[in-house]
């Protein structure tokens, strides 16, 4: 019971404080831009050529500022921002007037977390798996040569590598779509058509995502495990006789997992943003092309609710992992 | 003679480093070249390399253009030792900013423990949630106009250095539990003691590995940037090299010179940086070292 109050509950009260304070400064910071959505819209409007009467102009102004939730002072706008957001309630897209924020976000949601998450942990796993075993056995030459080509792969910067797959497999030989994630006129269902549509399309944005992924996971597991292997308890599992598969899985592989989870916990709540140069590379329709689309349109209400969203979404993950800690590794202790 | 036998000494420490393994080797002299292209090299620049049509245009590599020359009339060569310059100057501040601010509070909060801790992670944990590139594009479509090298790196920092602390905190909370802690600290030992000569030498392959993927990372988001034209377009850099040939079609157009040198400049030096960040967390982890030295009496 000692845990509960003395960890578990300011543990759940830091999250609460994260998560408001994040969406505090990312209300703010977009507010001294020098973007405006309303004079973007007028502009709009003016430069087809017809004439306003400049009153009814700035009435039209004041009307949109007040539909947008920029009227007022800053402070006025931040309490109303945070009353709507309590309830979901993000306004209106800006740039997709009037189809509400949250809307348009939860139609992008599923094309982005069926993207990320699968290969997300598709990565993380092979990655972890091959690391570990190629980490326990690092004198062998094939250990050495998968290595060496985590380690080209690695620190390549993702974009780099996107426009490599489509440099080579969709202009050089055009075999996968460069873009898009259905092919025009079909309609998303649980249809053999469907899903072998998404999966064509879906293949090389997952494909650069896993490769950079699996490099990250590969190094960092091999490493781990080549430290893991000189520890004491490993050397003396090796000197009682113990079986290598029980040495490899339950004395190394499992107590080198800590960090990995760490980062595979991480990984999977930064799906939200972590999507944006995938989807723009690829224009893919999910939650980080929209994101990106509302923050050059300067679309607020998309913008926040998006982000929003992308910081409860790591705060949580944040919290679970701190709980289940001590769990996992028992040498740390609830303090 | 001191001096000279000090100065013998270092000589030797560095042949050693240079000599320990072969990703030291390789990767030092891949970041050699690449300095001597940036900071070296480019002082030679016969004319300021970003002037558009100082030179013939769409040439493909030759005697006189060594990388041959691009669809704005610039020599790809020199344009490229200035990309390499600012990318680099861009990577480290981006790195050493984050790096230092997030060990230093990791440290902090991982010894100290209580109420500082708790408000270090309250910091830390809104800083690694607040998503980097949405904000960074934002801030950089913000100042576009300003934006320097040294301040985008400023600003990459000020974005990303939440996970070192998240790090640095969770290593010294395991090295903590360990028993040379206690022993330590049952010895008398002081907290900057104790940190210093206990806990460094197990942070230590840590942070010059990671201070070496950061500039990395800074790189790679300048690049980023770039894609989506909110680098300083004007400035050379790596990034806006590869964003100015993909909007002059070069692909298309079959420029191959032109896009290829930024792509393959940008792999080989961040594979170069990569290696000498794994080759020193090497060398500086006394265990392998102790291996290494062991099979070397052996032989």
């Amino acid at each position: 019971m000692g845990a509960l109050k003395e960890y578990i509950i300011p543990r759940i009260c830091t999250y609460v404080l994260v998560v408001f304070i994040g969406i505090t400064i990312c209300f703010f910071i977009p507010r001294f831009t020098p973007v405006d959505p309303v004079l973007a819209i007028i502009n709009r409007l003016t430069e087809s050529g017809q004439y306003y009467d400049p009153d009814a102009l700035s009435q039209l102004i004041d009307s949109m500022k007040e539909l947008y939730g920029l009227k007022g002072s800053l402070l006025d706008q931040y309490i109303a921002f945070l009353r709507r957001a309590f309830l979901g309630d993000f306004g209106p897209s800006l740039a997709n007037f009037p189809t509400p924020a949250v809307s348009i976000m939860n139609r992008a949601l599923p094309w982005t977390i069926s993207l990320l998450f699968v290969s997300t942990i598709v990565a993380w796993l092979v990655g972890n798996l091959i690391g570990g075993i190629a980490g326990y056995f690092s004198e062998r030459n094939w250990a050495k040569g998968l290595g060496a080509f985590a380690t080209v792969v690695y620190p390549t910067p993702y974009y780099i590598m996107a426009l490599l797959l489509i440099m080579s497999l969709s202009y050089a030989i055009p075999i996968f779509p460069s873009y898009g994630a259905i092919s025009i006129g079909i309609n998303p269902s649980l249809s053999l058509e469907f899903i072998l549509n998404y999966a064509y399309h879906a293949f090389l944005p997952a494909l650069s995502l896993i490769i950079v992924g699996y490099g990250w996971w590969f190094l960092s597991m091999r490493s781990i495990v080549i430290h893991t292997k000189s520890e004491e308890y490993v050397q003396f599992g090796e000197m009682t006789g113990l079986p290598r598969r029980k040495l490899l899985l339950r004395y190394v592989i499992r107590n080198s997992l800590l960090p990995q989870v760490t980062g595979v916990s991480v990984a999977l709540a930064s799906i939200f943003s972590g999507a944006m140069i995938t989807e723009v590379v690829f224009s893919y329709p999910g939650i980080g092309y929209i994101l990106y689309q509302a923050v050059i349109n300067g679309d607020f209400n998309l913008m926040m609710a998006v982000v929003t969203y992308s910081i409860i979404a790591t705060a949580t993950a944040t919290l679970i992992l701190d709980l289940i800690y001590p769990l996992i590794d028992p040498r740390i202790k609830y303090k | 003679m001191v001096v000279i036998t000090n100065l013998k000494r270092y000589a030797r420490f560095l042949w050693n480093f240079l000599r320990f393994s072969p990703n030291i080797t390789v990767g030092i002299v891949i970041c050699l070249v690449i300095l001597v292209m940036g900071f070296g090299i480019s002082l030679f620049a016969p004319y300021d390399p970003r002037r558009w049509g100082s030179t013939p245009r769409n040439l493909p590599p030759s005697s006189d253009y060594l990388l041959g020359t691009t669809s704005i009339g610039q020599d790809v060569f020199w344009f490229l030792t200035y990309a390499i310059r600012n990318s680099m100057l861009l990577g480290v501040v981006g790195s050493a900013i984050g790096l230092v601010i997030g060990t230093v509070l990791g440290l902090i909060a991982g010894y100290k423990g209580g109420i500082i801790e708790k408000f270090i992670l309250l910091i830390t944990d809104t800083i690694i949630v607040v998503p980097t590139l949405p904000i960074l594009i934002l801030v950089s479509t913000m100042i576009k106009k300003q934006l320097d090298m040294v301040m985008l790196g400023t600003i990459i920092a000020l974005l990303t250095w939440g996970l070192p602390v998240r790090n640095v905190r969770s290593m010294i909370l395991s090295l903590r539990e360990r028993e040379f802690s206690h022993v330590a600290s049952f010895s008398g030992f002081k907290m900057l003691n104790i940190i210093t000569s206990e806990y460094t030498p197990h942070v230590l392959p840590w942070i010059s590995a990671s201070f070496i993927s950061r500039i990395n990372m800074a790189i790679g988001m300048e690049v980023t940037l770039s894609i989506f034209g909110l680098s300083s377009l004007q400035e050379a850099t790596l990034g806006t090299m590869i964003y100015w040939a993909l909007n002059y079609q070069a692909l298309l157009k079959g420029l191959w010179w032109w896009i290829l040198t930024p792509v393959v400049t940008i792999i080989f030096s961040v594979l170069g940086l990569f290696i000498l960040s794994v080759g020193i967390s090497e060398f500086l982890n006394p265990r392998i070292r102790l291996h290494r030295i062991m099979i070397g009496e052996k032989k």
